[in-house]
């Protein structure tokens, strides 16, 4: 029992000793791979090592209330702005868009494929009741889609049961959908990625509704005198600066690139 | 089928390469679950042993609360450690969200009612055994509960190695106190969730058949550790 | 008031379980030294009598008073069950334990262990595990176990019984001993021969009540009332 004590204790000692700091990212972001290409680019150039917290939006913006992590990194404007008028963050930083799209079946019962835009695609979704799997956690993916139905003029709650809110991250959401032969809104990074598309197409994309802009927001130091103010800055001028653009653009997935800097010098 | 056979493959692979980041994480898996154990079985080896000894008022409602434990979901155990350490908690102060120790207290809160009732069940039969000699050598409580847990420590292990594999198999209360950070506190089980939300199920059971093989081989090296202790089998 | 000379004595000592009065009242005085036997038909008290000394069965009323503290009493006795409780460990951990159990140093506990042994003749069984022993192996390493910390007051319930004729010799060899070397000695049995063999003086129980005492030599030859005599001559008494 005593060796396995010692045994155990060794292990702790493992501990990294560079500066650490906390960011809540969505999933999305995280699934892209594009965590994967920034943060040892990040750790060589700062000597920062960014821990990634990957959760929903919702999750993220209640970490940051609580102070539990540092700074997050979400898609979702309208809570973004509650999140600063409630005096959790300073300001929102924007830093990158990436964008939305439909997948469904290769067979495309709705013809959204040939849709004029995204109101129209959900529009032939709803008229043909085909299935539609839908994030249903709160997240930044699953507020634009409600945004987007609203725009077509539709009311989820009013939908039978070929609408299935599934209340699960955005890999185990494509999952559903793939199992189920339905239609469903990814960002187009997950999408990429994502190994299990069984017979699922991306069938629709492009419309500037589909636009999803992220920003970087630090939590208030005034308000938890914990959190690292000094390395929240070094990550936003990083994620601001001309290699971070050179990085952010030049990155593709099967010859798509995924994002477009667009941060404000 | 297929998938099964490109999970085998895939743990294949990572085994016989010894994937850094495999053996990473399989190292911190042990590391959280085993320190959970230890401290798991330091409390609830004497509170089980205690609990069968001792006639008291409340007894029964201890062991029925206890038992009542045992189906505690662990991801409300999770969000009630993640809201205890949050910053904005009573024990936020102490830093300990998103580490391997708050991890490891989550892992402690599951398993401690399942060692400690099956220590309780176990330590009862012996109890029965022992109790007039115990007496009437005028042993002390500690004195009763050092002799049950030495000389029942055989059924006592079984009951560490279930709460152990209760430990290491837990995704739900890690990944909210732990967060499953690279490098920090990602474990087998919360990569395994993470795969499998990439939809890279390949990997996800490649890692699953690697936590199998854990699981399989600690329960082999304790037992035989402890079969090696030459006093052969009562 | 207790005399010198009486190690224990009770007074309208009494038993109750669930109403039915299983021993007493009693009153009865043990002197200092000797081999006490307790006999008696089964559902007597024996047993009873003997934890209600040992200090392990609540007394319903009356008292047990013993010429020493309560706290030193219980020390210094040791109790031999009728059926022995063995440790799951080595013959010698079993030694081992009363000596472990109040701190004794390792040579001391090795001293012990191997006087002992020899004493009830299991050296060479010390390795092996206790609860693989046969019946009247176990018996021995109990009463070797009892007599390890060298008690004022043994007691004894029935260590003969289901035992071959070999083992009780050797069983009551040692008690012989110990008996000499000062440890005052108070068992039950179902064996008269036992009883003519060991006693110095015998304690008659029926019914739960004190029906005899006195000399061995006299009680076992001249029982004063009926009930014991035709006990003693194998009756069956109720």
């Amino acid at each position: 029992m005593i060796r396995l004590l010692v045994f155990v204790l060794s292990l702790f000692s493992t501990m990294a000793a560079a500066e650490t700091m906390k960011l809540a990212v969505t999933t999305s972001f995280h699934n892209s791979g594009l965590s994967d290409v920034l943060l040892p680019v990040i750790l060589e150039d700062t000597g920062l090592e960014v821990q990634l917290l990957v959760v929903g939006t919702g999750q993220a913006l209640r970490l940051g209330e609580a102070g539990d992590v540092d700074a997050i990194l979400v898609h979702s404007r309208a809570a973004e702005e509650a999140f600063v008028a409630k005096g959790f963050a300073p300001y929102r930083r924007e830093i990158m868009y990436n964008d939305f799209v439909f997948i469904g079946p290769q067979s495309d019962a709705a013809k959204i494929a040939s849709a004029g835009d995204a109101a129209d695609a959900l529009t032939r979704i709803a008229e043909t009741e085909a299935p539609f799997v839908s994030r249903g956690d709160e997240s930044g993916t699953h507020k634009k889609e409600l945004s987007l139905w609203s725009a077509a003029q539709l009311d989820p709650a009013q939908f039978g049961s070929w609408y299935k809110a599934v209340g699960a991250g955005m890999g185990a959401s494509l999952n559903t959908a793939s199992g189920l032969d339905a239609y469903i809104l990814a960002d187009r990074a997950s999408w990429l990625n994502f190994a299990n598309k069984g017979t699922l197409a991306l069938l629709f994309s492009g419309d500037p509704a589909l636009f999803n802009q992220y920003a970087y927001l630090p939590i208030d130091p005034a308000r938890h005198p914990h959190v690292k103010a000094e390395a929240q800055r070094t990550l936003e001028d990083w994620l601001t600066s001309p290699k971070a653009e050179a990085l952010i653009n030049g990155y593709r997935i099967e010859g798509t690139s995924l994002f477009v800097f667009n941060a404000e010098g | 089928m297929n998938e099964i056979w490109a999970g085998m493959l895939a743990a294949f692979r990572l085994i016989v390469t010894l994937d850094a980041d495999l053996v990473e994480i399989t190292l911190r898996s042990l590391q959280v679950s085993l320190s959970a154990l230890v401290i798991a079985c330091v409390i609830a080896l004497p509170l089980g042993t205690w609990l069968a000894i001792r006639r008291f008022r409340f007894r029964r409602a201890t062991i029925a609360t206890l038992n009542a434990l045992m189906g505690l979901p662990p991801v409300v155990v999770g969000l009630i450690v993640y809201l205890l350490l949050s910053r904005s908690g009573p024990f936020g102060v102490l830093g300990l969200l998103f580490t391997p120790t708050a991890m490891i207290i989550a892992q402690v809160i599951i398993i401690t009612p399942l060692i400690a009732s099956l220590t309780h069940q176990a330590m009862r039969e012996l109890w029965a055994e022992y109790h007039d000699l115990l007496i009437s050598l005028n042993t002390t409580s500690r004195q009763r509960i050092a002799t049950l847990i030495w000389d029942g420590r055989r059924a006592l292990l079984t009951g560490a190695l279930a709460g152990f594999g209760r430990a290491i198999g837990e995704v739900g209360a890690i990944m909210i106190v732990g967060g499953n950070i690279d490098h920090a506190t990602r474990v087998l089980t919360t990569a395994i969730a993470l795969e499998t939300g990439k939809g890279d199920f390949a990997l996800a059971l490649g890692l699953g058949f690697v936590l199998i093989a854990l699981a399989l081989l600690v329960n082999f090296a304790i037992h035989t550790l402890s079969r090696t202790e030459q006093e052969g089998t009562w | 008031m207790v005399d010198a000379s009486i190690l224990v004595a009770l007074r309208d000592t009494c038993v109750k379980r669930r109403g039915k009065t299983i021993l007493g009242p009693v009153n009865l005085d043990l002197l200092d030294d000797g081999f006490t036997i307790v006999l008696g038909p089964n559902g007597a008290g024996k047993t009873t009598l003997l934890k209600v000394l040992h200090g392990v069965e609540r007394v319903s009323s009356g008292t047990v008073k013993w010429s020493v503290p309560d706290a030193v009493a219980r020390q210094t006795q040791a109790y031999v069950f009728q059926r022995p409780v063995m440790l799951r460990r080595s013959v010698r951990q079993n030694l081992a334990y009363p000596l472990k159990l109040v701190g004794a140093s390792a040579s001391d506990i090795d001293n012990g262990v191997t006087f002992w042994a020899a004493q009830i003749g299991l050296t060479e069984m010390l390795d092996r595990p206790a609860t693989r022993l046969s019946g009247g192996e176990k018996q021995k390493l109990a009463l070797g176990r009892a007599l390890i910390r060298t008690p004022r007051v043994l007691f004894l319930d029935e260590p003969c019984a289901n035992l071959d004729g070999r083992s009780t010799r050797e069983i009551e060899g040692v008690l012989q001993r110990a008996n000499a070397a000062g440890t005052r000695i108070i068992m039950t049995t179902h064996n008269l021969g036992q009883a003519r063999r060991l006693a110095s003086d015998i304690v008659f129980l029926l019914n739960g009540r004190l029906h005899e005492q006195g000399r061995a030599t006299d009680v076992l030859r001249a029982p004063q009332t009926p009930e014991a005599k035709a006990f003693f001559q194998g009756d069956i008494v109720e």
